[in-house]
């Protein structure tokens, strides 16, 4: 009993340090120590459950948690941070998990009452979906399964079908188990839907709506530990599993802000063709080489730079913070205007450029950005599309119409880093690079900004 | 504890979420996420007693399955949000370097 007395009492504390941290999230300068407390709040409740009296072998706790420790130190350090949106799926993915088994071993361990049995299913399914529809994610995401799981959506015939019967099968088997949760074998078929649920839930979701993919599955791993919390009667998995849940559905909010989409329609899209827009674009695209590039920039005041996937994926970040050096020595303002889904995450493109060493009060938000684009002599997008689209402000027929875009196409002068004409993920056509205003500098936008460096040190 | 008193706690934490949660910049999601992640891991304590008992057989299994899969998470996701964020620096933290 006096055990259990003081371990409610560390788990408060624990919440607490949970809720500080990250209120201390709130600004990049306490962000650090704001993570630090968070994890000293975890390793207290760890240590103090390690006296629950209903504990009694300690070996395989021990191994698992050591193991546990060396895989996600040695994954922490070892990761490439341009590869944090697989990891962070990866990671939604092993949470899910974890609570699926949690409540799996809860279901299988002893006699329950059948509202508790209700909640154990309930987490098991969000963790199966969460843990399948992740490794999804992350394929799509790395590329690494491209000949089996492809980064667009993946659309067959009767799928709404099969995943409408899949989810009545769920439903069917958990109304089943609640009457008999002593049938293991109900169970594991139980598990097996509901991880085939997540992968198909995520199989028809394209590349470019990852953002709000990752954003949902994180809420939903804290979701699921908070339902495995109903069930054992831990405050400390309810309220951590509600602030990690609560924190997912408000980036996944954001997101599909940012694209003017429903949830709905960013899960279920998929599903339908794509109408192609038969509105001509008059004008002509204009390339124009580094070296007039350089003249330009040269006698810029005011840069603004709108970075997308493509600087990601070309690795173009270090590169264009020596050039931002060069242009800052020159006297001019160089700021980074960066859009909510640009890249493939939240806050993607910010991660990049910290790395890089750019300091995050050049990044700005679209809303800071749009009311002064006038005033910007030159606009660089690197490897951004959809995003500075300007048929969401004018074209009303085209698929973004209505998406908040970075008015790039303001700028005095607007330079487009690209490989070539390829259109954007929504596979429209982008007037952007038809106007008067914009050139092209086609090519590997890293190659492309180190020839524009080489011409300032000449 | 009853179920009543379980959701209450529930309601209120959500609340807390979206008010803390709503002021992070966007510059911070993700660590946000990452660290999110690293939370999530708190499943590892309610696994310890499945892990734990010597009954074996498969609830033994699968609770010493949560703890491994909780514990990465912990430790994976505290480390690469700390990475990142010793990354943020601001123009001041430059000069006095």
């Amino acid at each position: 009993m006096q055990n259990e007395f003081i371990i409610n009492v560390v788990y408060l504390i624990s919440a607490a340090l949970f809720i500080i941290g990250l209120k201390l999230l709130s600004h990049p300068s306490t962000a650090r120590r704001g993570n630090l407390l968070s994890a000293v709040g975890m390793l207290v409740a760890i240590c103090i459950t390690l006296i629950d009296q209903q504990i009694v072998s300690y070996q395989w706790i021990l191994i698992a948690l050591a193991a546990g420790s060396i895989v996600g130190a040695v994954v922490a350090r070892k990761i490439a941070l341009t590869s944090m949106p697989e990891l962070v799926s990866l990671l939604n993915g092993i949470g899910g998990l974890a609570s699926l088994a949690v409540a799996f071993a809860m279901v299988v361990g002893g006699s329950l009452a059948t509202y508790i049995v209700v909640i154990l299913l309930i987490a098991i399914a969000i963790g199966g979906v969460t843990f399948t529809g992740s490794l999804v994610a992350w394929a799509k995401l790395s590329g690494k399964l491209g000949n089996i799981i492809q980064t667009k959506a993946m659309v067959f015939k009767g799928q709404a079908i099969a995943n409408s019967l899949l989810v009545l099968a769920i439903v069917l088997f958990a109304v089943g188990i609640s009457f008999v949760p002593q049938m293991t074998f109900l169970v594991f078929v139980f598990v097996i839907l509901c991880l085939a649920l997540g992968v198909m839930l995520v199989l028809p979701i394209g590349g470019a709506d990852m953002p709000v993919v990752i954003s949902l599955l994180n809420s939903y791993s804290g979701l699921a530990a908070c339902a495995a919390g109903i069930a054992l009667n831990n405050n400390l998995l309810i309220v951590a599993g509600a602030l990690v849940g609560a924190s997912g559905i408000i980036l996944t909010s954001i997101m599909c802000k940012a694209m003017n989409r429903s949830l709905t329609n960013v899960l279920f899209s998929g599903f339908k063709e794509v109408s192609s827009v038969s509105t001509k674009i008059e004008g002509e695209v204009k390339a124009i080489s580094c070296e007039d590039a350089y003249y330009v920039l040269e006698a810029a005041q005011s840069v603004i730079v709108i970075p997308g996937y493509g600087m990601a994926v070309a690795q173009a970040q270090h590169a264009m913070k020596e050039l931002q050096s060069l242009l800052e020595g020159n006297g001019a303002e160089v700021v980074y205007g960066i859009h909510p889904v640009a890249g493939r995450m939240p806050g993607h493109m910010n991660v990049l450029l910290a790395e890089a060493d750019v300091p995050y009060e050049l990044l700005l938000e679209m809303d800071e950005v749009n009311p002064r684009m006038e005033n910007y002599d030159v606009a660089i997008v690197i490897g951004a599309n959809d995003v500075v689209n300007p048929a969401a402000r004018e074209i009303k027929e085209s698929p973004i119409y209505g998406m908040p875009v970075i008015n790039a196409d303001l700028a005095k002068n607007v330079f487009i880093m690209k490989r070539g004409m390829a259109s954007g993920f929504a596979g429209i056509d982008n007037p952007l690079f038809f106007k008067d205003n914009a050139s092209m500098i086609f090519g590997d936008a890293k190659d492309s900004i180190n020839a524009i460096i080489r011409q300032f040190a000449d | 504890m009853s179920f009543i008193s379980l959701a209450m706690v529930l309601l209120l934490a959500i609340f807390l979420g979206f008010e803390l949660i709503r002021k992070v910049p966007a510059t911070l999601h993700t660590p946000l996420m990452s660290g999110a992640n690293a939370v999530s891991g708190i499943t590892v304590i309610g696994a310890f007693v499945f892990a734990g008992n010597d009954m074996g057989g498969l609830a033994k299994f699968f609770g010493v399955l949560a703890v491994f899969l909780a514990t990465i998470n912990v430790v994976g996701g505290y480390m690469v949000t700390d990475r990142m964020l010793s990354m943020f620096k601001g123009k001041g933290d430059r000069n006095a370097k």
